[in-house]
């Protein structure tokens, strides 16, 4: 037994060599990603903001406004519930991410990334569990969204390659935009500042979006911000794989011109919040 | 012996120009429990984060088992286990997922893991709430926790920042009693206190900071040498009697000489006088008091703390200064520091 063989001192093993380090830095994002997601389980809150939010902002907005909006995109040739999809999975994903601000702050309140930074493992596994775990409770959020929607009238018109590929980019989205709540996590004094900096962010870039009712709807100095910010973008692309060319035609353009900007626009957040949160991460002290 | 952790000339100061650490050197012998003794905000956790590769220093160097932190802080981490001022624990995991997180990310084997969870949850009596959510552990359950990850893969050297503070005598008493057995082990550990009693207890050598400097160092018994092994608390009804029971006692050096008496220290009305042998030195001061017509109001003997060691190293220093006094809450209530630091003081416990 390997026990029986560890002496009295003995401390823990120490990578060398590139493949091992890649190894380790894996199993720990690993590690830490388990860790988050056992916390979801436990925390009701945690449970409601990932599962219940969601289906009550299908409901609200299919029964409560979809009555009176529904005309505008009826007139497109969009049913509502299908035009609704593609809003409240950007929607319901980016106010999820919250929770990657919100985590973080807490484990740094709570002194647990203290043990962390003590320990030999990966510097980047805090970060990279965090995300991780964000990511992965997202797709549950898909899940639940797509069964909720079924139920409330939505029908894939496209194919199921499409519409996958429209959850996929949302998720990717979700992905881009959790590095950004990282930086926010790790910036805040407490995990209650955290919360709070992030929903002036959210509040303007959800809702002044194409999200849930046309832009050509709004007033024109509005429009202008509407059609062009990344979350309008990304919602157009994935309403086009989800609900055919009328919508990508509703938002001016093309599915295939609308999914590389958005895209593009995933990657590009990716690129300058992932390293901005890796440099907060280990400048904090 | 080699030296299991070295540190010369440390310096940190943080944003907004907080000097924590103004030159700090010491070093540790492998397999000894080495004391860092001071009041709040002294420095201590300064250090050992510092030492634990958390947080860099301004300049000096320190090393553990003869490797810089700032130049393989990555071994350093392999060799050493911390648990910090305040129980670094995942309040949503079961103790003993947390034990196996920690295990995990000790790259230890697997098999390794679970068998060192079962038998530290078994050592720090946690094995009844070893798979309940940390949620319903009381404090000390959790400090015992933190203590227990912290030895997972069994460390060289292991780092302890005020262990004990916020633990019931029994928990406390426990707690020195594992640490005793880790050093029978081979462990070294750096403990750091605010506690005179518990450096005493644990540390073989210490070294006592204030606001970042070390002002002084050696065993335990060398310390308390210069104090005295008992202390005489004799409070007074008023400043004035106050002043003069301690120019009475004061001007009699043969008294003061035949009890084995320091020199007396007056802290508004109390009197506080260092002594060789309590119950003698009591029976001789409260006769000579009866002689000039002083009645004390309260008379207690009891053992000299943090508070009577920073009387006697800094008072003096602190009276050539501007023989400023800082009010500060101390461990056991009893609320007086001289020539304090100003940072932030926690209530005392
Ligand atoms: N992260 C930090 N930022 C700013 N000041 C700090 C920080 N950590 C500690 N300090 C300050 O440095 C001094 C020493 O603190 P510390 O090492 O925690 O003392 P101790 O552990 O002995 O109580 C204190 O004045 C404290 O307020
Ligand atoms: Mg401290």
């Amino acid at each position: 037994m390997t026990t029986a063989s560890l002496p009295t001192v003995s401390g823990a093993p120490l990578a060398t060599g590139a493949v091992a380090k890649l190894r380790w830095a894996l199993a720990d994002a690993w590690t830490v990603t388990r860790r988050n997601l056992i916390a979801y389980t436990r925390i009701p809150e945690a449970l409601f903001f990932s599962t219940i939010q969601p289906v009550m902002f299908v409901l609200l907005f299919r029964f409560v406004f979809g009555g009176s909006i529904g005309h505008f995109t009826a007139a497109e040739g969009i049913p509502y519930p299908d035009y609704l999809m593609a809003g409240i999975f950007v929607q319901t994903m980016a106010f999820g991410s919250v929770s990657t601000s919100v985590g973080l702050a807490e484990d740094l309140q709570k002194g647990i990334i203290e043990r962390f930074r003590a320990l030999p493992m990966a510097r980047s596994a805090v970060l990279a569990g965090r995300t991780t775990a964000d990511l992965i409770r997202n797709v549950l959020v898909a899940l639940i969204i797509t069964g909720v929607g079924f139920a409330v009238g939505f029908r894939i018109t496209t194919g199921v390659p499409e519409f996958l590929g429209g959850v996929a980019l949302t998720l990717l989205f979700a992905y881009a935009l959790s590095w950004g709540f990282a930086v926010i996590g790790l910036s805040a004094s407490n995990s209650e500042t955290a919360q709070v900096m992030a929903f002036p962010l959210l509040f303007p870039l959800t809702f002044a979006s194409s999200a849930f009712v046309p832009v050509n709807t709004m007033p024109g100095w509005l429009q202008g911000f509407a059609n062009h910010q990344p979350v309008s973008i990304v919602i157009n692309a994935a309403r086009s794989l989800m609900a055919g060319p009328k919508a990508a035609h509703l938002a001016g353009s093309t599915t295939t011109s609308l999914v590389i900007q958005a895209v593009i626009w995933c990657l590009v957040l990716l690129a300058v919040l992932a390293p901005l949160a890796v440099w907060r991460y280990r400048s904090r002290t | 012996m080699t030296d299991a952790i070295e540190v010369v000339d440390l310096e940190k100061t943080f944003k907004g120009a907080v000097r924590a650490l103004d030159g700090v050197s010491f070093t540790v012998e492998e397999g000894t429990v080495f004391g860092l003794l001071g009041p709040n905000g002294a420095g201590k956790t300064t250090v050992v984060r510092i030492l634990t590769t958390i947080l860099r220093a301004d300049a000096g160097t320190a090393r553990v088992l003869g490797h810089d932190v700032e130049a393989e802080p990555e071994l350093v981490r392999t060799l050493i286990g911390l648990a910090g001022q305040y129980a670094a624990v995942d309040e949503n995991l079961t103790g003993r997922e947390n034990l196996t997180m920690v295990g995990r990310l000790n790259h230890l084997p697997k098999t390794v893991v679970a068998s060192r969870g079962v038998e530290l949850l078994e050592q720090f009596q946690l094995t009844d709430a070893a798979d309940r959510p940390l949620k319903t552990y009381s404090g000390g359950m959790r400090r015992r926790l933190d203590l227990a990850a912290a030895l997972l893969a069994r460390p060289s050297v292991l780092f302890l920042d005020e262990p004990t503070t916020g633990l019931d005598p029994q928990s406390r008493n426990d707690l020195w009693a594992v640490i005793e057995g880790l050093v029978d082990g081979g462990t070294t550990v750096l403990l750091t206190t605010q506690y005179l009693e518990e450096a005493d207890r644990l540390a073989s050598r210490l070294v006592v900071v204030d606001q970042g400097r070390v002002i002084a160092e050696g065993t335990p018994a060398q310390l308390k040498a210069d104090l005295g092994s008992t202390v005489l608390d004799i409070t007074l009804a008023d400043p004035g009697t106050a002043a003069r029971t301690a120019e009475e006692l004061s001007g009699d050096g043969v008294l003061l000489a035949s009890i084995g008496a320091k020199a007396p220290t007056l802290v508004g009305t109390i009197l506080e006088l260092p002594v060789d042998n309590g119950p003698a030195a009591a029976i001789e001061i409260l006769r000579r008091l009866d002689q000039v017509g002083i009645t004390p109001s309260g008379f207690t003997l009891r053992e000299p703390s943090l508070d009577d060691v920073f009387l006697s190293l800094t008072g003096h220093k602190a009276e050539a200064a501007n023989g400023q006094s800082a009010e500060l809450p101390v461990p056991g209530g009893r609320g007086r520091r001289r020539g304090g630091s100003t940072t932030e003081s926690r209530e005392a416990r």
